[in-house]
């Protein structure tokens, strides 16, 4: 599999492309990437972004005022392609501009540009045929969303055609920063081991180091978006030398962390 | 099932190119489904299992009906306008009284329905959006009957035109929440109350006014306005012994429309007739036209027609009346249109607004903007026809909402 999960937690990086602008974004990136980043989602603006909260929202915005396009993603994909063959990328969109570029187009273009895989957050399993088979047809990864609504049988669903990992939503609400985390997050994955043995990440309100050193304990990767989307807003400029800094921040109490568990195991050994 | 549903979205090979796969129900044709975020569809698979067990449950129908007929004030006259006949010198013209009901519009029917069914489901927080407002108060209107709280999302441009309807929706005790993002309108709205569905999902019903969205709303909220057709045709049999020659109806959504339209469906010779908002051109932001502007794609839960540009952003709209005023239509309009069973017309701004006073002042009945729309179809269309032809207008809501618009548009002095 493409995804590289060697943390604990690994961490998946998410990006507005075009916020505010194409060019910061492929330098925020490969700034995420050195700073030990093992998965970017590369973000595709959409008008009309239901699932977020308003820092996405904002940034959303930002991206499309001068014209970002799903077309302006993948180009810059094949760019951070260029600059690191091992990070993991990740299409991260709604469904309509995919469909206006075809869905079989949409599948070859993102894996001559080096993506590994897609994540559409309006298109759940049941609707998700015809993407199923452009995205195998080009060997990209097909990443799902599992809920602390979802039921069991909806879980095993989500199992059963997600590829690469599956990303489950720490609880119900949109995208955004929170200062806590509920219980949801833990129970969901744990729901989600019974039916897959791949890799989780856990998602949406992940911003501080500490949160991101909770989710180690119980998921193989953490998303954060909301937070560093947050950080490129506050510092123009010095967007990437910022973010860099906010990744290392993370992985270092995440590490930290998984040498505290590594040595808490051997001594109970 | 679940695991047949499975193995199906595995190996499906898709022939359309456009057209994700039809795997769930909820499909007209290629159009319709349920494109929401997976938080949401645990509860959209308990909505439509309650509502089908709601459709079986002849205490529920009973419970409807009484609050159709003595809240709301069904049925609805059919009125035959005969100032407005003489006037266009052509076919026989009856007005739907939907203007009649509780609260000014069709909306109440839907309303009534989906409030019983978040009674049956146990939840006591209601959330909706609404563009002209009248969906807000029918929503307001019946979670006060049944004592829920409410909370509506309005663009903040909407509720700038139709401030009358914001303070109606704050005195039954509402809470309206201004939306200002995107074009500050009804499709701004609907994202807001899908991101306060997606949190409050647990405890919190979505009543959606239109038959907009995923499944099952697109199908459940047509079989709520049912009623509009299955009163006109017995209604119009009594009159003239026949059925209409056509039927006309404005369509924002879509909701009266497929109301008055969905009893005639078999009734091949009766001409169904949609008409969009024209707005004030022929170029994407100016008009709410999506047959005539749009392409497929999915907006906000269903796949249907959508105004968009190359990139698959949706477009901005631009409608004088707010209910009209929104880049989607019903799902199961988008099958009518391409099968051509429902022929689809826009009407301009400036002919809604002429329709609106010749309505005012051949009969009596001051129309909603949005229904003025079908009005001014039938002024172009009437002419045209025998005067043994006869056709049915829906007069979906009243004009009472549009005083203020109305007078920022028409100089009466």
């Amino acid at each position: 599999m493409p995804f590289h999960f060697e943390n604990k937690p690994s961490l998946i990086a998410y990006v507005m492309c075009g916020d505010p602008d194409l060019a910061t974004t492929r330098e925020v990136v490969l700034a995420a990437i050195d700073a030990g980043a093992s998965v970017i989602e590369l973000g595709v603006p959409f008008s009309d972004p239901l699932a977020d909260g308003p820092v996405i929202q904002r940034a959303s915005e930002r991206a499309l005022k001068h014209g970002t396009s799903l077309q302006n993603v993948l180009t810059l994909a094949s760019e951070i392609r260029e600059h690191s063959q091992s990070v993991g990328l990740v299409i991260f969109s709604y469904l309509n501009p995919i469909l206006r570029m075809g869905l079989a187009k949409f599948c070859q273009v993102a894996r001559l540009a080096g993506v590994d895989g897609t994540l559409i957050t309006d298109l759940p399993v049941e609707e998700a045929a015809e993407y199923l088979c452009e995205a195998r047809k080009n060997d990209l990864a097909t990443i799902f969303l599992a809920a602390p609504t979802s039921t069991d049988q909806r879980l095993k669903l989500i199992a059963q055609v997600s590829s690469g990992f599956i990303y489950a939503i720490s609880r119900t609400g949109v995208t955004g920063e929170r200062q806590q985390m509920t219980g949801d997050a833990q129970s969901l994955v744990k729901r989600i081991r019974r039916f897959t043995q791949g890799p989780v990440a856990v998602g949406f309100g992940i911003s501080t180091p500490a949160q991101f050193a909770t989710v180690g304990k119980f998921a193989e990767a953490a998303v954060v978006g909301s937070a560093i989307v947050h950080i490129i807003e506050q510092n123009p400029g010095r967007e990437a030398a910022s973010v860099a800094e906010f990744v290392g921040q993370l992985l270092a109490v995440g590490s930290s962390l998984s040498g505290e568990t590594k040595f808490a195991r051997k001594t109970k050994s | 099932m679940a695991t047949a549903v499975a193995r199906k979205t595995i190996t499906t090979r898709s022939s359309k190119k456009h057209a994700p796969d039809a795997v769930t129900a909820g499909r007209f044709g290629a159009y319709g489904g349920r494109y929401v975020p997976e938080t949401l569809m645990a509860a959209l698979e308990e909505l439509e299992r309650e509502y089908e067990k709601a459709k079986r449950d002849r205490k529920f129908q009973q419970r409807l009906d009484l609050l159709l007929t003595t809240y709301a004030g069904r049925p609805t006259p059919l009125f035959f306008a005969r100032r407005l006949t003489a006037k266009l010198g052509g076919a026989k013209i009856y007005l739907k009284r939907e203007d009649l009901l509780h609260t000014g519009a069709h909306k109440i029917n839907n309303c009534l329905g989906q409030a019983l069914l978040v009674e049956r489901m146990g939840k006591h927080r209601v959330i909706a959006e609404t563009g002209a407002g009248q969906h807000g108060v029918a929503t307001a209107t019946v979670c006060a009957l049944l004592g829920f709280e409410c909370v509506v999302y309005m663009g903040t441009e909407d509720m700038r035109r139709q401030e009358l309807n914001v303070f109606r929706m704050r005195l039954l005790g509402a809470e309206v929440r201004g939306v200002s993002s995107g074009s500050c309108t009804l499709k701004d709205a609907i994202n807001e109350a899908m991101r306060d569905w997606v949190t409050n999902v647990r405890t919190t019903h979505y009543l959606l006014g239109s038959v907009l969205g995923a499944h099952p709303y697109p199908t459940m909220v047509r079989d709520f306005h049912r009623v509009i057709g299955r009163e006109a045709r017995v209604q119009i049999r009594k009159a003239e012994g026949k059925l209409p020659t056509a039927i006309i109806a404005c369509v924002g959504g879509g909701s009266n429309s497929i109301g008055i339209f969905y009893d005639f469906l078999k009734d091949t010779k009766v001409k169904l007739i949609g008409v969009e908002a024209g707005g004030r051109g022929l170029a994407l932001g100016e008009h709410a036209a999506r047959f005539r502007g749009g392409s497929p794609g999915v907006l906000q839960g269903t796949y249907s027609y959508v105004l968009q540009d190359a990139a698959g952003q949706i477009a901005l709209t631009h409608s004088v009346s707010a209910g009209l005023d929104y880049p989607s239509i019903g799902p199961e309009h988008a099958m009518l249109k391409d099968t051509g069973r429902a022929e689809y017309v826009p009407a301009s701004d400036a002919e809604a607004l002429e329709a609106t006073t010749l309505l005012a002042r051949t009969e009596g009945i001051i129309p909603a903007l949005e229904s003025a729309h079908a009005v001014a179809e039938v002024i172009k269309r009437a002419p045209k026809m025998r005067k043994s032809d006869v056709v049915i207008v829906n007069i979906s809501g009243r004009g009472d909402k549009d005083v203020g618009i109305l007078r920022e548009n028409l100089k009466l002095d």
